[in-house]
């Protein structure tokens, strides 16, 4: 078609989570068309968060700054933290503005199908933070799939030693549901309705 | 109840489906009958719109099974009409769509639940395969009695598939060298929370369609009034005991049974053991030991009453699909099936070799044939009223 730059840039569009082929390459085309007002800024941006945002070592966000301006954040309240699978919920959930406290990016769910285990998740920073102390109530905000259902009951024994409250989003969120497309609404009415257990 | 609008098919557009390719069919008719030889499409047609609901479709077919050829992608779109107001569904697969797997689209949206397109059309159906329900393993019936729930509980199929990958997950996980011993429980904690919703609805569908069944046992010469029973420890528990409790007793003979199933590769106890057996409620004969005819005049039995008590309780009872449906029985039957069909308050299709023994259904019924042209495509022909 246009050689190999262009061939290489629709291949990679369109790997991208919502892009098949054929919007990679109407993507592709929008970016080439307007190169100064689309594609440099474009580039520019992605050199830079690539260049700067990391994995944020206390809770799993992903930031520029190490601790992340979450974990860094003076007027958030440290004593609840909410564990989420990634930080596509992480970002619903501060959308929706529902949230005070801390997160944890668990970074994963269990899944026997899938063969992701205990050990594949991010659960060794969660526990040191309990350690630490200051930490009163644990809200489990997985989604509403068997693996989400499955790890948040796992979870809940995993933390029943330190002496917190465990919380679970419970309603709301209909069976299959996960976070990240959950409107602002139901997040907050999910969010509320969190039991214990 | 107040009766509600029957959801009804306007319009269906197939592409690169078994037979069928740039087909549409608009205003088949509340009730139509699709005759033609064997291999014409009458089948493929059914099992379509039998796709447009969640699970495997009519003759649960394996999605490689589905395209035209064999190969690339193909789509089943249709519109229906409730009342003043109607809906757009569509599934298939697109250059997008994951390996092994179909999209839906309600209303050009992706469903925001599971539940969703059940919420919105349900289907019930009867083929000559199913003739052998009987004598087979349970599995068939499990399968039929599922879809008669989900006629009535749209969050059902979320239900049975929840427990099924919790199932699946703990038989992974107990195929392991030396299991995590919180994953096991918090996976049969998960099975047994969704193995009591499953059974749940299961029973109290069974025991509706009884209730019903006794109190309008029909015409005495109609279909043989039928009897369910639902054969399930778990719901023989839920009549004596709460649900929390039963789930409680669940979890715990899964834990008690983890070296037993480990051995066996397979759960022993869960929603997946449930049978379902008919029997006539007048003779007490069961169903498996009936002839052919007595059994297919059972199951009809069994489908027209499960429509009029959704159409009682809901207002609106499920789209049927019928494939074959006169096939073993006798003349009578044929009648009162026929005409039980055409009072029913919602979307019939039916399909048959020969028009004739659809005769009783003119001025009722819409009536189509079904060829298959020299280039393997089907085409579908109105062709009026049967003689
Ligand atoms: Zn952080």
């Amino acid at each position: 078609m246009g050689g190999p730059e262009i061939e290489r840039l629709i291949e990679l569009l369109s790997r991208l989570p919502g892009l098949g082929p054929r919007s990679a390459r109407r993507a592709a085309l929008t970016l080439l068309r307007q190169p100064q007002t689309r594609l440099l800024p474009l580039a520019d941006a992605m050199q830079r968060a690539g260049q700067s945002v990391r994995t944020c070592s206390r809770c799993g966000n992903l930031d520029s700054r190490d601790p992340c301006s979450i974990c860094t954040d003076d007027h958030r309240d440290g004593s609840v933290i909410c564990v989420v699978e990634g930080v596509g919920d992480l970002w619903a959930l501060e959308r929706a503005a529902v949230h005070r406290g801390l997160y944890h990016v668990l970074g994963g769910t269990l899944s026997a199908l899938a063969g992701i285990g205990p050990e594949d998740l991010n659960l060794r920073p969660l526990l040191s933070r309990l350690e630490e102390g200051g930490v009163r109530e644990v809200i489990l905000a997985l989604g509403a799939t068997v693996d989400g259902a499955t790890t948040a009951h796992w979870l809940a024994d995993r933390l029943q030693p330190f002496g917190v409250t465990v919380s679970r989003v419970a309603q709301g969120v209909p069976m299959g549901g996960a976070l990240d497309v959950l409107d602002d609404g139901t997040l907050a009415a999910a969010l509320m309705a969190r039991r214990a257990g | 109840m107040s009766a509600s609008p029957p959801v009804l098919l306007r319009r269906l557009s197939l592409g690169g489906f078994r037979s069928y390719d740039g087909f549409a069919w608009s205003d088949p008719g509340r009730v139509s009958v699709i005759t033609g030889p064997n291999g014409s499409g009458k089948t493929n047609l059914l099992e379509a719109l039998s796709l447009l609901v969640p699970g495997r479709g009519l003759r649960g077919a394996r999605l490689a099974e589905l395209p035209r050829g064999g190969a690339g992608h193909w789509g089943v779109a249709a519109r229906f009409s409730h009342g003043e107001d109607g809906f757009d569904l569509s599934t298939g697969t697109t250059a997008e769509t994951a390996p092994g797997r179909r999209v839906f689209r309600l209303d050009g949206q992706p469903p925001r639940h599971r539940g969703a397109i059940a919420e919105r059309l349900s289907a019930v159906w009867l083929t000559p395969q199913m003739d052998r329900l009987f004598t087979e393993g349970p599995g068939g019936r499990r399968r039929f009695l599922d879809r008669l729930v989900l006629a009535a509980e749209p969050g059902h199929a979320t239900e049975v598939a929840a427990h099924d990958e919790a199932m699946r997950s703990r038989n992974r996980l107990l195929g392991q060298e030396q299991p995590d011993r919180a994953w096991l429980a918090a996976l049969e904690a998960s099975m047994a929370r969704h193995a009591v919703a499953v059974t749940a609805a299961r029973r109290g569908l069974v025991s509706r369609m009884n209730r019903r069944l006794q109190d309008d046992p029909g015409d005495a010469d109609g279909f043989p009034p039928v009897r369910l029973r639902l054969e399930c420890p778990i719901a023989t528990r839920l009549d004596e005991h709460p649900a929390v409790a039963v789930e409680d007793w669940l979890r715990s003979i899964l834990a008690e049974s983890r070296a037993i199933d480990a051995r066996a590769g397979s759960a022993r106890h869960g929603a997946h053991r449930a049978d379902l057996f008919l029997s006539d409620a007048r003779s007490g004969q069961d169903a498996a030991l009936a002839s052919t005819g007595q059994q297919k005049a059972m199951l009809i039995g069994a489908v027209l009453a499960h429509a009029s008590l959704l159409a009682e309780l809901a207002g609106e009872a499920p789209m049927l699909l019928l494939d074959e449906p006169l096939v073993h029985l006798d003349a009578h039957h044929r009648l009162t099936l026929l005409r039980a069909l055409a009072a029913m308050p919602s979307q019939v299709l039916l399909t048959g070799t020969d028009p004739e023994g659809f005769a009783p259904l003119a001025g009722v019924a819409a009536f189509f044939r079904a060829r298959q042209g020299p280039d393997g495509l089907s085409t579908l022909e109105a062709t009026g009223a049967a003689e």
